[in-house]
């Protein structure tokens, strides 16, 4: 028996120093080829990921072989653990190499090594700080959905008749596609000349509806669409915090003497807080990736004023194909929301220690 | 304020009827308004693919009343009922996007549930050591990914998928919208296997099942409910992703919203051409909301309110 489960560590572990021995060698080759030192090789380097899918299974079962039930069990992660470092970890690492690079994809000279040239570069974008700067404004900007989204979480939680059918009303902005969204409202609703919202404004005596003339009509009126299509995430949840608050905390208050808005700001606002910061962060998190409206109703216009960083990136590639320059961009930016959202995580764990 | 707040203390007793009466026209009237902010965009766009330059000019807004609907907008797209049966290049472009959609989303969340709940039912009854690592801290190693933009990756996979000759493929699309959504899976699915109590597993065993076994035949099939939910969440967020989709796809592999971007684009917009498209984009979209937003919901609120 002992001897047995011998062997099959053992076989598992040649399996694997096998597997490795031919990733590598397949690797090597590739590289060599594609350095132009040896003529042997592929065309292309999609034999590398099936070397390594095949690697990966091997490693697989391997672990079964020589840990037994453990292996099988490190089974259940072991497909998403590869996965996810086949497709982010070494494609962020890659990344940051190419940051380093002088490289324009259009040009005919390939890339050259240019240190951190990019990133003294991006020190003077003025572009690329006035992107950064609308992002704070977007951020921001997503206290008012909140706001919204409470108080209709509030409405669909009152004693209300047809409750489910408003509450797939209100939900529908959300599973409308970004883009979709763009031309129907940005592009058609708020046209300047026949839209319906330009001819209603007008009736309201606006004489002049362009909702992306001035740089702030143009910020609100994105921040509003992209509002439109998020505000039912927040609602949704803040109304399942709502339903799974206990009745009687409320029924205490009212018997208090308490009226709505006391109700509200003592009760019902507190016990809500975990649920909302949660919400507040995970939505700026979206909010941080905001791209698509942006680049198809305004394509970042007038001036760079509805400019995210995504947006700005896109056009930094679409227009002048800069892919080193591209990826340093949003290697920093990558870097900014790691160290907001550390820094959001502390303080709300903090604050909400103190409340509660 | 004092003073105010006095007043409606006595009247409160007064017309208490009255006063709940209010309270509710207000609420209704709320409700009423929100519906409309929501709904009007929709209608919009349906009817204007219904509508000739005339109407969309007039501001025309009620069909049969205002204008008489035409075939018009659906007619470009060829899928108006008497250009349905002819040939209609429109046509086959927009069907082989819609197919591309199809394929890339659900090849996606396939992926991503099949991975996502392996991965999960692991996280949620297994403890384990993967260096310094330990099960809440990888369940935050497969969250954290979440707060990556897109665009950090975009540009190194460009260059990637240009290297494995991938670009353009709906293979490539789809190993992207699987990572994109593979968080919010693992989530849902966690909670989902968390909820089934681990005497079932344990019976499981008893009755002779491996670890595997009771995987397969005992747990997967009471997690039914997660399942659906991470899947449909995956299939509305895939199919409506741009970014990548615009960077990666240039002729073979366009998906749905890449396509109406591209026709947005175009100079002198044909309204009512436009509308048909963008109708015909958000109409599984919004059949989904219909019919299946018990699951959106259920899969959006996963641990919220605990």
């Amino acid at each position: 028996m002992k001897r047995a489960m011998r062997r099959r560590a053992t076989v598992g572990r040649i399996l694997i120093g096998l597997a490795s021995l031919v990733f590598l060698l397949v690797l090597v080759v590739q590289v060599l080829h594609a350095a132009g030192a040896i003529a042997a090789g592929f065309s292309t380097w999609r034999p590398i990921l099936i070397v390594y899918l095949l690697w990966a299974i091997a490693f697989g079962t391997a672990q079964v072989l020589m840990r037994g039930e453990r292996g099988q069990r490190a089974l259940f992660l072991l497909p998403a653990v590869f996965f996810t470092v086949a497709v982010v970890i070494f494609p962020t690492i890659f990344g940051l190499y190419i940051a380093s690079l002088d490289w324009n994809l259009s040009s005919i000279e390939g890339p050259h090594f240019s240190g951190l040239d990019n990133v003294r570069a991006m020190l003077s974008d003025a572009y690329y700080w006035n992107a950064l700067s609308n992002m704070v404004f977007y951020s921001v900007a997503v206290l008012g959905e909140y706001a919204i989204a409470f108080a209709l979480a509030l409405l669909l939680s009152a004693e209300i008749r047809a409750r489910k059918f408003f509450r797939v009303v209100f939900l529908l902005p959300m599973m409308l596609s970004p883009v979709a969204v763009s031309w129907m409202i940005g592009k058609s609703l708020l046209e300047y000349r026949f839209g319906p919202a330009a001819t209603l404004a007008r009736y309201l005596g606006w004489d002049n509806p362009a909702f992306f003339a001035s740089p702030w009509m143009a910020r609100f009126t994105i921040q509003a669409m992209d509002a439109w299509v998020s505000i039912p995430f927040i609602m949704i949840i803040l109304l399942a915090g709502l339903q799974a608050m206990p009745k009687e905390v409320q029924e205490a208050a009212k018997v208090d003497g308490a009226n709505g808005w006391q109700s509200f700001w003592h009760v019902t606002f507190p016990i809500m807080l975990p649920v909302s910061i949660t919400v507040l962060i995970i939505r700026i998190i979206f909010k941080l990736k905001l791209a698509d409206i942006v680049i198809n109703v305004t394509a970042g216009g007038p001036g760079g004023a509805t400019d995210t960083v995504s947006s700005f990136i896109y056009r930094v590639y679409r227009d002048r194909s800069n892919v080193g320059y591209g990826t340093a961009l949003a290697m920093v930016y990558l870097l900014l929301i790691i160290v907001l959202l550390t820094l959001m995580l502390r303080l709300s764990k903090r604050w909400t220690q103190r409340v509660t | 304020m004092a003073v105010t707040t006095s007043i409606t203390a006595h009247r409160a007793p007064v017309a208490p009827r009255a006063k709940r009466m209010a309270r509710r026209a207000l609420i209704y009237a709320a409700l009423l308004f929100w519906s409309f902010i929501c709904l009007f965009p929709i209608y919009w766009t349906v009817t204007t693919s219904f509508k000739s330059a005339v109407d969309v000019t007039q501001a025309h807004l009620i069909p049969w009343v205002d204008f008489h609907p035409d075939w018009k907008g659906w007619r470009s797209l060829g899928l108006s009922p008497d250009t349905l049966f002819e040939t209609s290049t429109a046509r086959s472009e927009f069907v082989n996007r819609f197919i591309n959609s199809i394929i890339t989303s659900v090849g996606a969340s396939v992926l991503a549930l099949i991975l996502g709940s392996l991965a999960a039912y692991g996280l949620s009854r297994f403890r384990y050591k993967f260096a310094w690592m330990r099960n809440d801290d990888i369940l935050f190693f497969f969250m954290s990914q979440l707060i990556l933009p897109p665009v950090v990756l975009a540009l190194p996979f460009l260059v990637l998928y240009k290297a494995l000759a991938l670009l353009d493929t709906t293979f490539g699309l789809i190993l992207l919208y699987t990572l994109t959504v593979l968080p919010i899976v693992i989530w849902i699915m966690r909670d989902q296997f968390n909820a089934i109590p681990i005497e079932l597993d344990e019976a499981a065993f008893v009755d002779g099942l491996s670890t595997w076994g009771a995987f397969l035949r005992i747990i997967l099939p009471l997690a039914f409910p997660g399942m659906a939910a991470a899947f449909i969440l995956s299939l509305v967020l895939c199919w409506n992703e741009y970014f990548f989709a615009a960077l990666l796809t240039s002729t073979d592999a366009k998906t749905l919203p890449v396509m109406v971007a591209s026709q947005t684009g175009s100079q002198g917009i044909n309204w009512w051409s436009m509308a048909a498209l963008s109708t015909a984009a958000i109409a599984p979209l919004v059949l989904i909301g219909i019919f299946l937003e018990r699951y959106i919901v259920s899969g959006l609120t996963t641990g919220a309110g605990k």
